[in-house]
């Protein structure tokens, strides 16, 4: 009973495996310019980030002006993890 | 271990690891770095402090009301310049309608540094706050 439930684990994995493994064949080499992910926003990201933001660091103009929201939600994120570890092990007694 | 020779390094080393996260805060916006990153640096000096000296000595230096006092006006600061752009007529986020007397990239660059700032004070908080309130179980 067990050996077939590991046989079946293992074809599942091998199957999984396969899918991922035929997936990233179909991906655009590396560094390749013509890639979806080089065309779509970095040329503007690229062209105007000084122009619109007056910064110099692209990564900087992304993060903060571009996708502050996103900075924002990440802020969020640690902040809510400061109060979940001060509503478990804060004491008051001090 | 904790012996003379750890202190005095400990001791030596961080005010330069607390001056290159100020460092990383300052220059985000002209060099890699940013407010995550110094912040998480700023706030390992203190990690190290506690760990090369007592907990309560961490805890003098970095009173524990005035860490969340600092992370919530860091959050409040993102936030509120966020609200700015609402104020003046655009969208949440947008530097560009605010009227300053200055070129508008360089509000927007003023915006983004002030942000990094609020961001780089909050992380350093925050994080000092998370392993503070770990270190209290584990040393009690």
């Amino acid at each position: 009973m067990v050996r077939v439930r590991h046989v079946t684990v293992f074809i599942v994995l091998a199957m999984i495996g396969a899918v991922l493994f035929i997936a990233v064949l179909d991906m655009p080499a590396f560094g390749d310019p013509e890639a979806p992910a080089h065309l779509h926003v970095v040329p503007r990201y690229i062209e105007m980030a000084y122009e619109e933001t007056g910064v110099k660091n692209i990564v900087a103009a992304i993060l903060i002006s571009y996708r502050a929201y996103d900075t924002l939600g990440e802020l969020t994120v640690i902040f809510v993890g400061a109060a979940a570890v001060l509503s478990l092990l804060w004491r008051e007694d001090e | 271990m904790i012996t003379i020779i750890v202190q005095t390094v400990s001791r030596i080393m961080i005010p330069f690891i607390q001056l290159f996260g100020l460092y990383v805060i300052m220059h985000g916006h002209i060099s890699p770095g940013g407010g995550f990153q110094g912040g998480a640096i700023f706030a390992a000096s203190l990690i190290l402090l506690t760990l090369t000296f007592e907990l309560a000595e961490a805890e003098k230096r970095a009173p524990f009301r005035m860490l969340i006092a600092i992370a919530v006006s860091g959050a409040l600061v993102f936030t509120g310049i966020g609200m700015l752009g609402i104020l003046f007529g655009g969208y949440f986020l947008d530097f560009l309608v605010i009227p300053l007397p200055i070129p508008p990239a360089d509000v927007s660059e003023l915006m983004i540094v002030s942000i990094e700032i609020a961001i780089g004070v909050a992380v350093m908080a925050l994080l000092i706050i998370i392993f503070f309130g770990m270190a209290e179980e584990v040393f009690e």
